[in-house]
Order: C-alpha cells, then structure tokens, then sequence
C-alpha cells in the first residue's frame, strides 16, 4: 500500500511490513498504515481479522515477528519493537553499541516500557483493579510520574506529600472530565457497567500518553451512552491533545467519529483511507457483506 | 415472617408447621450424628477387644438434636429472623470495605490502650507466658512480612519460613564466625535475607499461581536441607548457639564474659533471668509496632498501591508502564526483610537453633495467619497471630486434638468469613471542595 508522508505532519504512529506468526498461523501478514498526529483512526474489519492481533502488537502485548512499528515523538522516533527486547543475533556479537542496546532492552525492556514512550490503552474486556477505589485505579496509572522514593514515603517528607497530593488532583480532574468525580471512593468493580468503560479510559489518560488505543470502548454500551462516548472521545483529542487509535464494530460510531479507517481482513490490510472511500471500497463490501463467486476473484 | 399479625388460627397452623419442620430436621440431625459418630466414640477398643459404649454417641447426638431443634425453632421467631437476616445481608455485602479518614481516626484510642498493655504486660507475665507472648509477637512479624507477599502483591509463597532460617542462621553463624552482636546482625540478617528475597524472586517472576506456590514451596525445602547436611558450616542437626541481646554493651546474664558489667550490677538490682526475655520482648515489640506503621505507609505509598494492582490485574498494570517484575521483585524482597527481623529474634530468643525449626509446618502456620487475618488487612493479621500462638498454650489439655482443631477452623473460617476474621478496609480520599 503507498503511503504519503507529509514532511511537516509526520504521522504520529507508522506501521511497516507487520507480520506476526503463531506457529503455523499466519495471523497477520504484512500490515502497513499510519496514524496521523492529533487524528481519530479506525481499525475496522469482520470478526477474526487481526484487528486485536494489530493491537497487542502495537501496544506491546506480542512481540511482532517481523516488521516496524514506529512510534514519532516529538524527541525521536522510538522503534516499539526493540523495546520489547529481542533475541540475540550472531551479527550483535560483533558491534557492542548493539549488544549493550539488546542486553539493557533484554533486561529491562518489557510492556511497560511501551506505555512510557506514550501509548496507552484499554481492554476489549475491561480489565480494572476492581477490588481498588476508582481514584486508587487512576493513582496506579500514575505510578511513574509519583515520587517513588521508599524512604520519602516512609518519612512522608514534604516532597513526597507534595507528589501525592498532585496526583490525586489529577486523579479527580480526570474522574470529572469522565463524568466519574461521584464514583471516586467507591469500589471499581462495584461501578455500573457503562461507568467502568469510562473508567478505564481514563485510567489510560491517567499515564499522560500520545496515542491512546482503544480496543471496542462501545462493546455492552447502550446507544445513549454510545453518543455520550463519541463526543467524549473527540474531547480528549480536542482538548487534551491525544491521537485516538480505535477498534470498534459499531459502524455508526466508527463512521461518525473517525477521520482515517483502516480495514484488516484475513490478517491483511484491504482497505486504507477516509470514511467515505473505505465505505464504497468494493473490498470492504466483499469482506463484510460477501460478493458472488464471479466477483470475488476480482476482488482479491 | 409477614403472617406474624394475621389471626390467631393462622398464627397457630403456621407454628405446627414450624414445629413440624423442627422435629423432622432435629430427627435428620440426630440420625446423621449418630451416623457419624457411633462407630468413632461407641466402640472402644480395650485390649483385643472391642467394647460396646453406645450410650455415649445416643448421648451426644440427642444433644445435638435438642440443640438443631431450638435452632429451628429460634429462627422462626421475630427476633431469630432479624438475626438470620443481618447475618445473610453481612454476605452479600462487598468483600472490601471503604472508610473515611474521620472513621479509622476513631480507633486511635484503641492503639493507644493496646500499646500501653503490650508494654505492661511483660512485667506482669511469668516466665512462661513471656516466652509465650514473645513467641507471639514473632509470628506477628511474619504474619506482617508474609501479608505483604500473599496479600498485597497476591504472590502466594509457601517457602517463606526459608527467609525465616536465614535470618536466625544469619545471627546465630554470625556470631560464630563473624563474631557479630546482636545489634550488628539483625541490619545485616535482614539484608541477607533480602538478598535471598531477591533470589528467589527472579526466577519465579514469570510464574502465577499454584507454579509460584510450588516454587517457593521447593525454596523453602532446599533452605532447610542445605542447613541440615552442611555440617561443616552450620552444624547440621546439632545446630548452633545464638548470642543474647546486650544493652549498650550490657550482658544479661549472672557473670559477665571478658570482665564486662552484667545488667544487674550496673543497675544494682538482683539478678533475674527474667530481665533477659523482658528485654528481647520489649525490644521485639517496639520493633512490631514500627513495622506496623512501616506497612500501613508502604500499602499508600505507590509502591503499596502497584503490588495490590498486580493482585488485580497483572495484564492491566503492564498496560499502565508499570515494570511487573521489579514491583514482584520489591514485594518479595521487603517479604524477606521482615521475615529475616522475625529471625533474629527467633534465634536470640532460643539461644540455640537448628533445622527442625524451620519445616514446612511452620510456612502453612504462618501461610494460616495471612489468610485466617484476612488478605491484606494488618489488623486481622495481628489478631490472626496473637490467636494461634496464644489458643494452643491455653488449651495445651487438648495438645492431641491441636491440628484437629486447626483444621477445623480453617474450614469453618473458609466457609463462614471467606476474607479472613476482618473485612479488608480501604482509605477513602477526600479532595477540598470536590467530595461531599
């Protein structure tokens, strides 16, 4: 698929040549696509096409078998595959500027470490600290910006106060900005199916990311809640500045929402571009609604 | 009951009915305790004979029977019905509790009475019950040691008396080859049982559940056998001598070694091998209740908070850039340290140690406190501790029976208060002009 760079807004996140294998399975072959700076971008396609697979490589969940998957910072470029850490190569042998790079990522390396470079997500099924507070969950995804000094915290020295008080702070704007702010000392798991969808988003906004990838945030919601969670999804990107990647099977919200769709099918990329060209791309007619026999050899 | 108010007619079929219920279900009763225990308590073996006691189980299940009778009959009354009602509402209440700051501030004159009686306490106690009460307060420090493996960071560790030994071996071979005190050994104890902390964690970092369970399990075996069979280096079976606390160079013993002052002729008061275990115990205690304050900060601090996320949700906190291994690593690590403190007292308190102390039995014990107390909650740990330590001197009349009823409360907790004596608590936050 070409791919048009703009030199001046590089995309924020750019996929090349992504193929991951389980065992025999070839689950995803050869995905390439960027997501624009500051954009909402779909990845839509029927039920088994990869979209999950693309996702838990993005975010770090699988290591890719092969592939690039760049994530642009205003900084560098960081490559969210070696910071996995990866095997050894007989070539990393010879130059130690390699070798120190794969020993450290080896050692250290890891999912978290995609998250600190600055994408975050949520889960398909929602995955909350449920026997937690609603404000502990959002205090959790603020781990790495607390002071995690042992002996402040044992002390409770001035700073360390400082640093919690800060983050709880930021723990109630979020939970305000999510509609959550009443919810705040009540148990997660307790919360009320549509409100822990919520909560999980903001426990993702929590980690201060730059791309925020959301794996099905209208699954279970009623229709009500599902506008309520269109618009609140193109607040975060309006007003918090935050690219939003997206699973979703609701067409409605997806077509509504998204600037830029990405289709997946049998693990392939078939469809690449705004709404209305991926809506009237005869392809993604034949993945979703089926073609007759004569067509479908055109097709693909 | 709703029919309590009808007429008296319909008040009196509904009591026949109860009454029916009651005779039928105390019956059923009396048949399945007879059942159970008419071969176990009627027949008696005497010899190589075998005889024939049955008026003692007919006694005891018409006990049992007149007792589920009145229990049937109770409920159906409005006041056992109220109760039934409290007690099945207790249920189906959340497993964790939310307090408020203004709540828990309530029980502070309570610690205040408790601190006060635990150092009063030794001066009041014989030498039996202070061993006994020492004793106790170790297992305090275990339960508080192990409470944040298996209940914070939900790592269940069966091999945790292992971090135990080597705090003890730590004093006890320390003084014998290092020439370590006691005030020197149990910094340096407790980092080296850090460090075995550390070596155990990192391997079983990638292990859940019931393979991390058999894991420590294993660590914990490989520990006491390498004690057992290096006989060179510690003394194997025989074990070995631990030295006793000083007081700034002070001996508690009658004559001092190396022509030191002993304790009581410094303070020319009579000597007393009391003043020995007076002295580990309120050192031991002060100790307990630094650690208490240490663990309460650690579970609000964002270490605290990270181990009980990793309980949760591993798979999520990896999401939220949290480095699950060195947060498993931390949680061991601070396991260990307290459990080698635990240690040292142990070994300074017997004056001599070896292997036999350190069996699996005494992990499950402690594995026992953790969930007895309840998952997380320190409070329910220290009373967890207190009780089983203390229940089997005071019922050393029932020395044989003392697994029985280990067991059996185990059971009956699991059944009945399945988190543990006390409901886990969480601290409500409150932010200026946001909470009501």
């Amino acid at each position: 698929m070409p791919m048009t760079i703009d030199p001046i807004h590089p995309p924020i996140l750019e996929v090349t040549g992504l193929t991951m294998r389980f065992g025999g399975i070839l689950a995803l072959n050869d995905i390439s696509f960027a997501v624009k700076c500051n954009s909402i971008s779909a990845l839509i396609g029927p039920n088994g096409a990869g979209k999950t697979t693309v996702f838990n490589c993005l975010t770090g969940f699988y290591k890719a078998t092969e592939g690039r998957i760049a994530l642009h910072t205003p900084r560098a470029a960081i490559d969210l595959i070696s910071i996995l850490g990866q095997p050894f190569k007989a070539s990393d042998f010879i130059n130690p500027a390699v070798f120190a790079d794969r020993l450290y990522y080896k050692m250290f390396g890891g999912t978290h470490r995609v998250t600190r470079a600055g994408v975050a997500r949520t889960f398909q099924n929602v995955r909350l600290f449920k026997e937690m507070t609603a404000i502990e969950n959002l205090l959790v995804a603020q781990h790495l910006q607390l002071n995690r000094n042992l002996l402040a915290g044992l002390l409770r020295t001035a700073a360390y106060r400082q640093s919690e008080r800060d983050a709880l702070e930021r723990a109630y704007a979020w939970l305000q900005v999510f509609g959550l702010a009443e919810d705040a000392n009540r148990l997660a798991g307790e919360l009320p199916y549509g409100h822990q969808r919520r909560l999980e988003i903001a426990r993702a906004m929590c980690t201060s990311p730059r791309l925020l990838c959301l794996d099905e945030p209208a699954a279970g919601l009623n229709p009500r809640e599902t506008t309520e969670l269109s618009q609140l999804i193109r607040q975060l990107r309006d007003e918090h500045g935050v690219t939003i990647l997206l699973i979703e099977h609701d067409m409605s919200l997806v077509m509504d929402l998204s600037e830029h769709i990405v289709v997946l099918d049998y693990g392939e990329v078939i469809a690449d571009g705004d709404p209305q060209t991926v809506a009237h791309h005869p392809a993604v007619l034949a993945a979703y609604l089926g073609t007759e026999a004569v067509n479908d050899d055109e097709s693909r | 009951m709703p029919s309590t108010a009808a007429s008296p007619a319909a008040s009196e079929v509904r009591w026949n009915l109860v009454f029916r219920q009651a005779v039928l279900e105390a019956a059923a009763a009396f048949a399945l305790a007879l059942l159970l225990l008419g071969p176990i308590v009627g027949l008696v073996l005497d010899g190589y004979q075998v005889k024939n006691e049955l008026q003692r189980p007919l006694l005891i299940a018409a006990i049992i029977a007149v007792g589920r009778f009145l229990v049937t009959l109770a409920t159906h009354t409005p006041a056992g019905q109220a109760a039934l009602d409290r007690f099945n509402a207790r249920r189906r209440q959340p497993g964790v509790l939310v307090v408020s700051a203004a709540e828990s501030g309530r029980q502070r004159w309570w610690l205040l009475a408790i601190i006060i009686l635990g150092l009063t306490l030794p001066f009041l106690a014989s030498k039996y019950w202070l061993t006994v009460l020492i004793q106790a307060m170790i297992y305090v420090l275990l339960g508080l040691g192990l409470n944040i493996v298996v209940g914070l960071a939900g790592l269940l560790d069966l091999g945790y008396v292992a971090f135990y030994a080597v705090g003890a071996y730590g004093l006890a071979l320390g003084a014998q080859y290092l020439d370590l005190g006691f005030w020197s050994a149990l910094p340096l104890a407790a980092m080296l049982a850090a460090l075995f902390g550390g070596v155990l964690g990192f391997p079983v970092l990638r292990m859940h559940g019931d393979y991390l369970a058999i894991v420590t399990l294993g660590f914990g075996e490989i520990i006491r056998l390498v004690l057992n069979n290096w006989l060179e280096f510690t003394g194997g079976p025989n074990g070995v001598s631990a030295p006793a606390p000083q007081l700034f160079g002070l001996e508690f013993t009658r004559t001092a070694r190396d022509g030191g002052v002993p304790f009581h002729e410094y303070f020319q008061i009579s000597y007393d091998p009391l003043h020995r275990f007076v002295f580990i115990y309120l050192v031991l205690f002060l100790i307990v209740c630094l650690m208490v304050v240490v663990v309460t900060r650690l579970r609000d601090m964002p270490v605290g908070r990270a181990w009980e996320a990793l309980r949760e949700d591993e798979i999520a906190c990896r999401a939220l850039g949290i480095n699950h291994v060195l947060v498993k690593l931390s949680a061991f690590m601070m396991g260990a340290t307290v459990g080698g403190i635990a240690g040292v007292f142990f070994a300074t308190y017997q004056g001599f140690i070896n292997p036999m102390s350190f069996n699996f039995f005494e992990s499950a014990l402690i594995v026992a406190i953790v969930v007895l107390g309840g998952l997380g909650s320190t409070t329910g740990v220290i009373v967890a501790a207190v009780v089983l330590t203390i229940l089997p001197e005071l019922l050393r009349a029932f020395a044989d029976y003392r697994v029985f009823a280990f067991g059996a409360l185990m059971v009956l907790m699991m059944i009945w208060r399945p988190r543990g004596l006390m409901r886990p608590r969480r601290r409500a936050f409150e932010v200026k002009g946001l909470c009501p």
